[in-house]
């Protein structure tokens, strides 16, 4: 007999979905005109109708967001607005079960991640935000730093709670005020959040979310009331957002794309560095802007690690996403599966090999088998664009100077890894690298404290640590942003 | 000589071999290991789980105190864990000191556990500062008693000198003297040898010199069997056999107490080594306490409640 898990499903009795929701302004929930539905991509079960925010919803929105910043924020001492992200971050580590298991209904994620990942660096970025607010003057960011004002955010789906963390947390600290669009499939946490924020009874219009598509987040790019956006997404929305904004004064962090190349040398730790590679690349099934979605085998050890990685994939569990003992869950959308399939195919007809471990994917909902395409070269478009699927394209290189080649020859720059155990190589290769973040010996690691963004078409500014402050202040100096 | 092909018994050879060999990243195989310790096990998997485990205990006394009566004690126990539910498996072995083997295999004769083995620890146990000549005799007395396994120490001071030869020496000759009576189980104390490149240096040692278990402690020393220690030596004898097509088996010892414990230690096998490693044949767990908690957990599965400890012998 095998040794067979039986379902270990974490009870989603826990949270309460309403059937319907408005849009969150001014302190309280305002009923929206339209609605459109949020499902679980796991199971394509309608779990509520959200509002599709208009020009009038943002209208309202930065109106209360505005008032708010004049007549009582902007007023509170840094002690004070600490205290309200201390109270916050308190409360989302009372209520992080609840979180975790929303998060996964809504996401498709499993609930091994939600629960030690998402939800633990949720709180941790307002914990650790909560800390700079009565900091700014000695931050080294210039004498008595200032708010924009009000904040436009728009976050993505992939990591829907965490994105509105590292969004809200730094600008409610730094004393600005926020009008924030969560991801049109994903914003049943974001509404969660803003119960939260009643509970902590932080002042009516200092958050304020606006649920909606891309029509929504462009009424708040262009919305002459707001003096900083922040954006999360792809590259393409992300040129766009640049072109909208510019000659006005409105200053933008951009967090995109990415194709970070996971470089393993033939000295690297190989048991590790397949963990690595998973982790980098099917962690949140490949939905991660920094995922290492090329994997840079030194040609010596590329046959070994490939056959270490196939039976790692073999054992990772895709299914329920609830299923504690879950690794993989479902695509996020139909729309984002169809990407993932095209993208494929077109691996398969650039002649790379795929491969995939058995597995068995539910008959509902959106998934896609763990992949990896080996014998790819620059010139494939699958070692190009970015899949964001549980997609790693494996190319091999002969010196460690081709290998940094390799991994700079993209139009991208947001993370990459380097897999040795000789550090004087660990230094070098990070020193040519040009990528945001870079990791030794891990992947996919985050940490409130440091700052994360990208070179190139990955991005403008940094989120986390003091460079994520600066970007949120008037003459806040290290941001590198626009 | 040629040991698999791979080496020829020169420390010049041995050298090489272990040269090659891939450096352990610490962080990253505690992640993994960390990783696992989260799998939920629970209902038929969990109850599944708790009857290996049982099957796979070397239930173990190495006690100064130890004496015939408490030897004798524990055999019962072994053949019978729970006296009042026949379906509760037999352990792995009985482990003992050299001098209990006698005892020890009588009164399992006696009590229909003929088809439970007497493991003796071995090679001047727990520290092996002993002469060559000692150690080998340690081993002939427990198997001229009746040992069928031989749980002997490496030498920690000549490994941690550097002198990878001479351990790798010491192995082949205590495997010589078990010949085909006796399994060879070969404890690095790794506790002793501290870092897991270490350990995955030992554990290849001891599989190239014969060894057919590897095992973790004695569990003299703490931190004994630690998840991350037992991952790095099921990532060994995993690739282990796909170079020689051998499977080796592993055997943590020390500081598994319970049942949570004991599960974590299945999950790392199953999705380590695989499947096929979980079998008393290829894996055991040196344990004294652990196998009461088992049972009472097996208790509470079947009856819906913790019983009082009264209800599991102290034995």
């Amino acid at each position: 007999m095998t040794f067979e898990y039986a379902p270990a499903p974490e009870s989603r009795a826990i949270v309460s979905i309403k059937p319907k929701y408005g849009h969150f302004i001014n302190g309280s929930f305002v009923a929206g005109k339209k609605h459109f539905p949020t499902i679980n991509p796991a199971t394509e079960e309608v779990l509520s109708l959200i509002s599709l925010g208009g020009v009038s919803d943002v209208d309202k929105a930065v109106a209360a967001a505005q008032k708010a910043y004049t007549k009582s924020w902007s007023k509170l001492s840094g002690k004070e607005r600490g205290k309200y992200l201390y109270r916050i971050a308190r409360i989302l580590q009372e209520r992080a079960r609840e979180f975790a298991v929303l998060e996964t209904l809504d996401n498709g994620k499993p609930i091994r991640e939600t629960r030690d990942i998402d939800i633990p660096l949720v709180a941790a970025h307002f914990f650790y935000h909560a800390g700079w607010a009565d900091k700014l003057d000695y931050a080294g960011l210039g004498h008595s730093p200032k708010a924009y004002g009000v904040a436009g955010q728009i976050i993505p789906w992939n990591f829907p709670l965490l994105m509105l963390a590292w969004k809200v947390a730094p600008a409610l600290a730094t004393g600005n005020t926020v009008v924030l669009k969560p991801a049109e499939t994903t914003s049943l946490t974001a509404l969660l959040f803003a119960e939260v924020c009643q509970q902590a009874q932080l002042p009516d219009g200092v958050v304020n979310i606006v649920t909606g598509d891309g029509s929504t987040g462009a009424a708040i790019v262009n919305h002459p009331g707001i003096h900083k956006i922040a954006f999360t997404g792809s590259t393409e929305v992300g040129k766009k957002i640049a072109r909208a904004i510019a000659a006005t004064d409105k200053k933008a962090t951009l967090e995109l794309g990415g194709k970070g190349a996971n470089i393993v040398f033939d000295d690297a730790p190989v048991d590790e560095a397949v963990e690595g590679i998973v982790n980098g690349i099917f962690f949140n099934q490949g939905h991660v802007c920094c995922a290492g979605s090329r994997l840079i085998l030194q040609e010596s050890i590329a046959e070994e690690v490939i056959e270490k990685l196939k039976v790692r994939m073999s054992k990772i569990r895709v299914g329920d996403p609830l299923d504690k003992n879950t690794d993989l869950g479902a695509i996020n959308s139909k729309e984002q599966l169809v990407k993932i399939k095209e993208l494929s195919a077109i691996g398969d007809a650039e002649g790379a090999q795929r491969w995939s471990p058995q597995c068995n994917l539910p008959d509902k909902g959106f998934w896609f088998a763990p992949t990896i395409f080996t014998g790819v070269t620059q010139a494939n478009r699958i070692a190009q664009e970015e899949i964001f699927g549980p997609v790693l394209s494996v190319l091999t290189f002969r010196t460690p100077q081709e290998a940094i080649d390799k991994a700079n020859n993209t139009p991208f720059g947001l993370s990459a890894g380097i897999w040795s155990e000789k550090g004087s190589r660990i230094f070098w290769a990070s020193q040519h690298l040009k990528a945001g973040v870079i990791w030794a010996n891990t992947f996919n690691k985050f940490d409130p404290a440091s700052p994360f963004g990208g070179y190139k078409e990955s991005g403008w500014g940094r989120e986390g640590g003091k460079h994520g402050l600066a970007a949120y202040l008037k003459n806040g100096k290290e941001t590198g942003a626009k | 000589m040629s040991f698999y092909g791979l080496v020829d018994g020169s420390e010049k050879s041995l050298l090489k071999f272990l040269e090659q060999l891939s450096g352990v990243d610490q962080v990253g195989a505690d992640s993994r290991a960390a990783m696992l310790a989260t799998r939920s096990i629970k209902t038929t998997s969990k109850k599944w789980a708790i009857d290996t485990a049982i099957s796979m205990v070397d239930l173990t006394t190495l006690e100064g105190a130890d004496t015939p009566g408490k030897v004798r004690a524990l055999c019962s126990k072994a053949v019978r864990p729970d006296p009042i539910d026949p379906t509760v498996p037999s352990v792995g072995a009985i482990c003992v000191y050299n001098d209990m083997v006698e005892i020890a295999r009588t009164h399992l004769d006696a009590i229909g556990g003929e088809h439970v083995p007497v493991a003796a620890v071995s090679t001047a146990f727990p520290s092996g500062r002993a002469s060559m000549e000692v150690k080998i005799q340690d081993t002939q007395d427990a198997i001229n008693a009746g040992a069928a396994e031989i749980d002997m120490v490496i030498d920690r001071g000549a490994f941690l000198a550097g002198k990878y030869g001479m351990v790798f020496d010491e192995i082949v000759k205590i495997r010589e003297i078990c010949g085909e009576k006796a399994h060879l189980k070969v404890i690095f104390e790794t506790g002793e040898l501290v870092t897991y490149d270490n350990v995955r240096k030992a554990s290849y040692l001891a599989m190239l010199a014969g060894a057919d278990f590897i095992k973790t402690s004695t569990g003299k020393v703490a931190p004994a069997a630690t998840p991350p220690v037992v991952l790095v030596m099921l990532e060994a004898v995993r690739d282990f056999y796909t170079i020689t097509q051998r499977k080796i088996g592993v055997k943590p010892a020390g500081g598994i107490r319970t049942t949570k414990d004991a599960i974590k230690q299945l999950v790392l096998v199953n999705e380590t080594a695989g499947p096929d490693w979980l079998t008393p044949q290829l894996f055991r767990i040196g344990a004294s306490a652990l196998l009461n908690d088992l049972l009472m957990q097996r208790m509470k599965m079947s009856d819906g409640y913790y019983a009082s400890p009264n209800y599991v012998s102290i034995d």
